[in-house]
């Protein structure tokens, strides 16, 4: 594994896009790569605890504008940071994680796979705190600073009404640059960030393409792309359209976790035959299990 | 009686060393020398006390022991002698050994019982077990307390009496017959106690779903769910869709609860499938069995029943460890200072917990935990304790149209007649193994026994690289999938077979928001 480097301020190799403002910390460890200058980044940022709709909606996010050269910037929290991360890593453009410890420490511990593929694929692992510093609660708000000043953009997938993703949203605003938000549905608390967000003028990122419309980037042979699949996979869903049962059981899930019994009531089978298709429909890559028995939409 | 003339008498008693019942043979003599009352035979502290209360009940009675040296020994002598039981045949022995009643008239005579001070005969835990150990020994009576003659009468080839005070016990070993006529089968009547049914049971159709195949295959299953869904409703239910106990596990079951005191004194058979509910707070030592001389745990009392452990997480991880053995095994064993003990412990674990400290866990708008708080909760119940759960299902709330205009349930009647078929295919299939249902088997019987058709090969592959689950979990898949297809009669395990086993999986990984 790479050894971790010391960054002072004023050594070549500073983040360019750091220098500019004073709140930026006087030198940087950092394992792996650097976000390269020029090239465009966005930081993707939200709740731990987010719900199916952001964690598909981040991934979603992460690996379009991964698709694009972009690279993405988060903090690799549990929830939607490391959705981000994920969906850029199958995006192939690297991407950076700014932590609140020292970049050796692992936290949370639960995602070491993806610290590993964070660095195996070209990215780079940034903090502010000496190695082996611990991670302590006042260090993580601290730590979006770099976050946004990193960033060319910061999109807000989910937040609650006093999210530390709005303190990044915040610093991005100080900075100057664009903030977008992921609108969600006004029940959910998840989503009062997000929408105080947009209500104070933040950009609304109905979908990737805004996003990358902000930063001058042509979304066109991507898109082909994308339609490309949809065609393939609406292909599929015709050809098996013999199978009823799992027509129905897909067509009565939508974005927000359902339980089976939820399905048995809605679709009037049997509850063998909706375990099976769900099960089945898991397999095909169609929807997902989100908590025991909750399934959700994904295609 | 003669100067320098002693006198011996004995008497059989005995012992219960976890399930097993030692004979002890208790001996008096009463010779000459300095008045005196002694006690030999490695006796615990409990038996010790019995020379107060058989001489304090023998004078309340009129019977005064002559001023001798009186002599008790404990035969073996390598056995710690526990419990009040001993003071019947203490007082008998001595009796006789001091002329009062005829020495001979002790041959072949089993008995046990406390005494107390004005000479009346309570009644003593494991009685059962001691009557069965007479009859295969061959004595030709048994004495006990009257408050135990239920459960005594229930070994119907061996003469039993119930004896209420020291005077009947001395006129039961003259005059046996008037003690021993049975009433007309006294003990037998039916309990008309409402058990719990599935009928109350509304909606949650997975769950119900999930409880059968659980019962039907003799399956631990773990129940998730929001506090007040009916996690505890439908595990309580699960006793009354297992097939009833037959004559000889009915015994079987009456004889541990004998030995732990927990038999009801008018109905001592025990003919419900026992469903143990232990507080989160139990200790180790109250699941396994605890003490020098173990009693049946929660673990032995479940037996041929359910042991439901309701909040699992909240119990300590020690409680919970000590389950792996007899969830292995079917039975636990346990080592003290003196021996090593064995007890049955064949049950279907049921357990509930909730999906995170609060409880909503999926739900975004209520619950109020941190993601650090949820994983760490998921994680008190460890991987090998999970691996040895095969059925993992979701309670979810019961909105309120359901709760009121909800058709006829099932009842458990019902279901208990197709769990009985399905058992019936099991114990036909595994006549020739030492398993008896299919949560029972294990490697190579898995693959004798679940033989798969080339679609559910196929859909099984599939998952088995999409889910990435580990060997283990593909073992349960396929016990689950037995079960399933036994339910369907059906030789071949299916794709839809398999479908629906993967369904009720257990997670490998923690939930995943």
């Amino acid at each position: 594994m790479e050894e971790t480097r010391c960054i002072y301020k004023n050594d070549r190799e500073y983040p360019a896009n750091m220098r500019n403002y004073s709140s930026m910390p006087e030198q940087l460890y950092v394992k792996g790569k650097l976000p390269v200058a020029g090239q465009p980044a966005v930081a993707i940022v939200g709740a731990r605890m987010c719900s199916p709709y952001g964690r598909i909606q981040a991934f979603r996010f992460g690996k379009v504008l991964s698709r694009h050269g972009i690279q993405i910037i988060s903090g690799m929290a549990l929830g939607i940071d490391s959705e981000g991360h994920k969906g850029a890593l199958e995006g192939r453009t690297p991407t950076f994680a700014v932590l609140g410890c020292g970049c050796d420490v692992v936290y949370p511990a639960r995602n070491r796979s993806l610290y590993d593929r964070i660095l195996r694929s070209g990215g780079g692992i940034i903090s502010e705190y000496a190695p082996g510093t611990p991670p302590m609660k006042f260090c993580f708000p601290a730590r979006n600073r770099i976050i946004s000043a990193l960033a060319d953009a910061v999109l807000v997938i989910e937040a609650k009404e006093n999210s530390g993703s709005l303190i990044t949203a915040g610093f991005a605003l100080e900075m100057g640059k664009a903030v977008f938000a992921l609108p969600g549905p006004v029940t959910e608390n998840l989503s009062i960030g997000c929408h105080k967000l947009i209500y104070d003028g933040a950009g609304i990122a109905y979908s990737p393409e805004v996003v990358l419309q902000e930063l001058g980037i042509s979304s066109e042979e991507k898109e082909s792309e994308e339609t490309k699949e949809k065609n393939r996979d609406s292909g599929k869903k015709n050809k098996i359209g013999l199978a009823r049962d799992l027509n129905l059981v897909y067509s009565c899930l939508d974005l927000r976790p359902k339980s089976l019994d939820d399905i048995i009531r809605k679709t009037g089978l049997a509850p063998e035959t909706v375990s099976r298709c769900a099960v089945e429909l898991t397999l095909l890559g169609w929807i997902e299990e989100t908590g025991r028995h909750y399934y959700v939409k994904v295609k | 009686m003669q100067k320098g003339e002693s006198l011996f008498a004995s008497v059989l008693s005995a012992s219960i060393r976890g399930m097993e019942v030692c004979p002890i043979k208790v001996e008096a003599d009463v010779s000459n020398g300095l008045p005196s009352f002694i006690m030999v035979g490695f006796p615990s502290t409990q038996v010790k006390e019995a020379q107060d209360r058989v001489r304090t009940a023998l004078k309340n009675n009129g019977i005064s022991l002559p001023p001798r040296k009186v002599t008790v020994n404990f035969a073996p002598a390598d056995i710690r002698k526990e419990g009040a039981g001993f003071d019947m045949p203490v007082a008998a022995a001595v009796l006789a050994a001091s002329g009062v009643v005829g020495a001979a008239l002790l041959e072949g005579v089993m008995m046990a019982g406390e005494i107390s001070l004005n000479g009346h005969i309570h009644g003593i835990s494991g009685v059962l077990p001691m009557v069965i150990r007479a009859r295969d020994m061959g004595c030709r009576l048994c004495i006990i307390p009257h408050e135990n003659l239920p459960e005594g009468r229930l070994v119907h080839d061996m003469p039993v009496a119930g004896v209420k005070n020291i005077i009947e016990m001395m006129d039961c070993l003259k005059h046996p017959q008037s003690y021993t006529q049975r009433e007309n089968s006294g003990g037998l009547d039916e309990e008309d106690e409402e058990l719990p049914d599935f009928e109350e049971v509304e909606g949650q159709q997975t769950a119900r779903r999930a409880a059968e195949i659980a019962v039907s295959g003799f399956h631990n299953i773990l129940f998730i769910g929001q506090p007040g869904t009916g996690k505890t409703m439908i595990a309580r239910r699960l006793p009354s869709i297992m097939p009833e106990l037959t004559f000889e596990e009915s015994l079987e079951l009456t004889r541990i609860y004998s030995i732990a005191g927990r038999l009801s004194k008018e109905h001592p058979l025990i003919r419900r499938r026992p469903f143990r509910s232990p507080h989160h707070t139990s200790s180790a030592q109250a699941m396994t069995g605890g003490g020098r001389n173990p009693r049946p745990g929660e673990v032995t009392l479940a037996h041929r029943g359910v042991l439901f452990l309701d909040e699992m997480p909240e119990f300590s991880r020690k409680s919970l460890e000590t389950l792996r053995q007899p969830l292995e095994d079917k039975m636990i064993q346990l080592s003290r200072v003196n021996g090593t003990y064995v007890f049955p412990a064949n049950f279907i674990l049921a357990a509930a917990m909730n999906p995170c400290p609060c409880g909503y866990y999926p739900d975004m708008n209520r619950c109020r935990c941190t993601a650090g708080q949820v994983s760490h909760y998921l994680g008190k119940i460890s991987r090998p304790l999970l691996d040895r759960i095969d059925i993992c299902t979701e309670v979810p709330p019961v909105s309120f149209t359901q709760l009121r205009c909800s058709g006829k349930n099932e009842s458990s009647e019902v279901i208990r007649r197709r769990v009985e078929k399905v058992r019936k295919i099991q114990s036909l299939r595994y006549k020739n193994e030492t398993v008896r249902f299919n949560g029972e088997l294990h490697g190579k019987q898995i693959q004798t026994y679940c033989p798969m058709t080339a679609d559910g090969a196929a859909l099984l592959g599939s998952a088995f690289e999409k889910m990435q689950f580990s060997a283990r979990s593909y073992h349960r898949i396929l016990k689950v999938a037995r079960t399933i297809a036994d339910m369907e009669e059906e030789e071949m395990i299916g794709s839809a077979h398999i479908g629906e086993a993967l369904a009720y999986r257990v997670l490998d990984g923690e939930y995943r928001s």
